[in-house]
């Protein structure tokens, strides 16, 4: 498990919701997003669910998966938010 | 293997172009995706030629998922497939759901190689609670 800030200023709006389901999909494990650390946790590869999550800016999202890639993908996951997924 | 096409049926022009223009830049490149909507007078309608049209130019192996606004937009499209040739016919399907927000969705899921079944679900998952 681990967990980023929300530093990009839209949030979880749209557009890093499909970039966040696109990475989670290069993955085979099983990987889940909440916005607290015991959950609800919400399918990190189902851009419908993640839109709904509405991570304001300064949300910390925490990302847990299951499967051989799945430390590998968490990283990426984390990578990605950190980088304000590449937008700005 | 190819990503499933994505084809987009409003009775307006401007909102196949636009929804058109948001999967290629939410999404990316990756998807086919192919617009048609409006009449020839630059008025609202859809026409199965039309559509027949998008779908060939949206084409893909793995299927074409079709995004549509209201009522003749899905007939017309009922009538397109009808008249693909069968080979083709079952690998092409109507998404129920919202044009613009299902036809992203459809793309995102489309872009990670999903089938043409889960791509559906994707968009279709929009109308769930």
């Amino acid at each position: 498990m681990a967990s980023a800030v929300l530093v990009n200023e839209v949030g979880l709006h749209a557009r890093p919701s499909v970039k966040l389901t696109q990475t989670a999909k290069r993955f085979a494990a099983k990987l889940e997003v909440a916005l607290a650390d015991d959950g609800p946790w919400v399918d990190a590869k189902s851009p419908v669910k993640i839109m709904r999550v509405k991570a304001p800016k300064g949300a910390t999202l925490h990302f847990r998966g299951a499967g051989p890639d799945a430390r590998v993908a968490v990283r990426e996951l984390v990578s990605l938010v950190e980088r304000k997924f590449g937008e700005e | 293997m190819a990503n499933v096409g994505i084809v987009i049926v409003s009775h307006s022009s401007k909102v196949a172009e636009g929804a058109a223009d948001m999967v290629r830049q939410m999404v990316g490149t990756t998807v086919p995706v192919a617009h048609t909507g409006g009449n020839p007078d630059g008025g609202l309608g859809t026409a199965v030629d039309g559509i027949l049209t998008a779908i060939d130019r949206a084409w893909s192996d793995a299927g074409v998922a079709i995004l549509v606004d209201l009522g003749g937009a899905e007939t017309n499209s009922e009538m397109a497939i009808e008249m693909l040739p069968a080979a083709r016919q079952a690998r092409v399907v109507v998404c129920n759901a919202p044009v613009v927000e299902g036809a992203v969705m459809a793309a995102t899921e489309s872009s990670g190689g999903a089938t043409l079944d889960a791509v559906k679900r994707a968009a279709e998952e929009l109308m769930a609670n």
